[in-house]
């Protein structure tokens, strides 16, 4: 018999009772719907993820101080005092590091005439924006003499600089840090999310040598410089593995430890690692909120078996017809196939629409930036006509079984 | 002449929970290629149990059926299926049309299973045989008793049957109108040759058929040769 055929019979079926195959594809709908909106919005959300972590340079190795604890939680790192300003130096000269940057970080407040906003304050040195890949919007950043002159200027953060002269030009503007005088020489571009360590829109860059006599850096008990991380940049994302067992070699030569019984006395980690795990994660929950959503979409697949069962008894004596004029078996269960498998799949296409709404009006409120894209799609109809498949078989089996004597004489 | 349904020493037994129905007990009957016959009987003769079997919809528990040449009481319920579709036509009391669905489509429908070409002018040919061709398009509530039984007669002819099984088919309608249905089987039994075999209780038929076949209790137990 010819599909066509069948597709049209299945049509009339559905069209003949409107709002009871409406009721019954909603199951779908939703089902449908809430799958491909939660896997898209799930990809959308890993994507903005990857894309933030990335923008910070996939080269980058971070050196903290503190080690891993025995269930693995990190130890505050501002209670290690292991690395040092001359750690840093030393990692700069190792062969595979482009660049290294110090850092001492530390809370405060910038004033400026009349506002003032509380961010952190990073002293570093010039490397800082190569290494994290940033641009400079307005300005320049800190230079390696105003490092040497323990410099009073500051470079500012986009949301920062927003936060403190509006919508003006910050350059040449002076601000209070500390109550010590600044000057400000730069604001960064724009990088808007996250990354590990939080935005850099929301900070102060100064030079590390007016950072230490500013805000009272620290010493250790040989008289060096602490610093709270260390920023090096690989010369390329395959030599990162390499780069860092150099640099955990290095840290552990100079502080001495044991090659047998010592633990490092800091921690190492990559752009790489974070950016693994971020996406670990995320595809986690992805997979977790798609699942649940399935689980809607099963129960709208017992709706339309249950709606398949009422239909085929129903329809008994239109079976017995077809079947007195030479349908066989085959043909009833295919016809009925067909028109569970056209709810799903037409309920299925009404979904993904629904979940491109969905995304979209998701997408327009900033929330999330995702869309459906077509492997989503290629889910949800495959989805759709599993579920036709799976839930209409039954029925669909029974219609065909039916003894055409008996059926005939239905009432 | 040749016979198209020859039937040997045909029963059927069915099984009512614990206790047996012997609905057929050793039926004979031979129709012969273009005659037009009629099955009388009481209710519960078995006038139903031997449509049933002569329309390939069931299978004897013994005895032999053969149709056409063909012994079909034997074959499974694929290879019956494929015999309805091909050899038998039906015409039922109740009509049996498929609701929302046109005239054209219902003619149309024992050609979809048996995959002919040209469905379209053939049922439509068979519609205007019955003499409804300008109701193709019509649905069978907007089509009155008569010619909705019309439309089932062009069901029953569209593929060219070896017979014609035609259950009370006057049983649904008013005198006048089943004379019309009547006449127009019995045109088509003159002008073609159909083999027709009407189960009825209606005087009206059986003034119009050659013999009639009277069932009692399981068995044929008079033919009228008229």
């Amino acid at each position: 018999m010819i599909l066509w055929t069948n597709l049209r019979i299945a049509l009339r079926a559905l069209t003949a009772n409107k709002l009871r195959s409406l009721l019954t594809m909603l199951g779908v709908i939703i089902g449908v719907a809430a799958v491909v909106a939660l896997v898209s919005l799930g990809q959308g959300a890993q994507a903005q993820v990857t894309n933030r972590i990335e923008g910070i340079g996939a080269n980058l190795i971070m050196v903290m101080p503190g080690r891993m604890e025995e269930q693995g939680a990190m130890r505050a790192s501002g209670t290690a005092q292991t690395l040092t300003l001359s750690d840093a130096q030393a990692v700069g000269g190792l062969s595979g590091v482009t660049d290294v940057a110090p850092i001492y970080q530390a809370s405060g407040q910038i004033i400026a005439s009349g506002r003032n906003v509380n961010v952190p304050i990073y002293g570093t040195t010039p490397e800082y924006l190569e290494v994290y890949n940033l641009s400079v919007e307005l300005g320049r950043f800190l230079t390696p003499a105003e490092v040497n002159r323990e410099a009073r200027v500051v470079v500012l953060g986009s949301q920062t600089a927003e936060d403190l002269v509006g919508g003006l030009n910050p350059l040449g503007e002076r601000v209070r840090i500390k109550g010590a005088l600044f000057e400000v020489v730069g604001v960064l571009e724009e990088r808007g999310g996250g990354g590990a360590m939080g935005s850099e829109d929301e900070r102060g860059f100064i030079p590390i040598t007016t950072a230490y006599r500013i805000l009272g850096g620290r010493t250790s008990s040989s008289g060096e410089y602490l610093v709270t991380s260390i920023s090096a940049s690989a010369a390329s994302s395959d030599d990162v593995a390499v780069t860092m067992d150099r640099i955990t070699a290095l840290l552990r030569q100079r502080h001495e430890l044991d090659p047998e019984e010592d633990e490092d006395d800091f921690m190492i980690m990559s752009q790489q690692e974070i950016l693994g795990a971020a996406q670990e994660i995320t595809g986690v929950l992805t997979l977790f909120l798609g699942a649940i959503a399935a689980i809607s979409l099963l129960v709208g697949g017992i709706g339309i078996m249950n709606i398949m069962l009422v239909s085929v008894t129903e329809r008994t004596r239109e079976i017995g017809i077809r079947k007195a004029v030479g349908a066989r078996r085959e043909h009833i269960l295919v016809q009925f196939l067909i028109e569970a498998l056209m709810q799903t799949l037409l309920g299925g296409g009404i979904g993904i629409a629904l979940a491109a709404a969905i995304v979209a009006v998701i997408g327009r409120s900033g929330i999330l930036t995702a869309q459906v894209e077509p492997r989503s799609v290629a889910l949800g109809l495959g989805f759709s006509a599993a579920v036709g498949l799976f839930f209409g078989i039954y029925p669909a089996w029974r219609a065909a079984a039916q003894d055409p004597i008996e059926a005939l004489r239905y009432e | 002449m040749t016979a198209v349904i020859e039937v040997e020493g045909v029963t059927k037994v069915y099984h009512m929970g614990e206790t047996k129905v012997h609905a057929l007990r050793g039926v004979d009957l031979t129709v012969a290629e273009g005659e037009m016959i009629s099955i009388m009987g009481p209710s519960g003769s078995g006038k139903s149990t031997l449509m049933a079997i002569l329309g390939c919809l069931d299978t004897p528990t013994s005895g032999r059926y053969r149709l056409d040449g063909q012994d079909v009481s034997r074959l499974s319920d694929r290879q019956l299926a494929t015999i309805r579709g091909q050899q038998i036509g039906f015409v039922f009391q109740t009509f049996n049309l498929l609701p929302r669905t046109t005239a054209l489509e219902n003619v149309e429908l024992p050609l979809l299973y048996t995959g002919t070409s040209k469905r379209r002018q053939r049922a439509q040919a068979a519609l205007e045989d019955v003499g409804l061709g300008d109701r193709a398009q019509h649905q069978p509530n907007e089509l009155s008793g008569g010619e909705r039984q019309r439309v089932a007669i062009a069901r029953a002819l569209v593929n060219e049957p070896s017979i014609i099984l035609a259950d009370e088919p006057t049983g649904n309608l008013d005198s006048k109108t089943g004379d019309e249905v009547l006449e127009i089987l019995e045109t088509l039994h003159r002008e073609r040759g159909l083999t027709l075999v009407i189960v009825t209780h209606d005087p009206l038929v059986v003034k119009r058929v050659e013999r009639v076949v009277h069932l009692l209790d399981g068995r044929v137990v008079e033919e009228d040769k008229l």
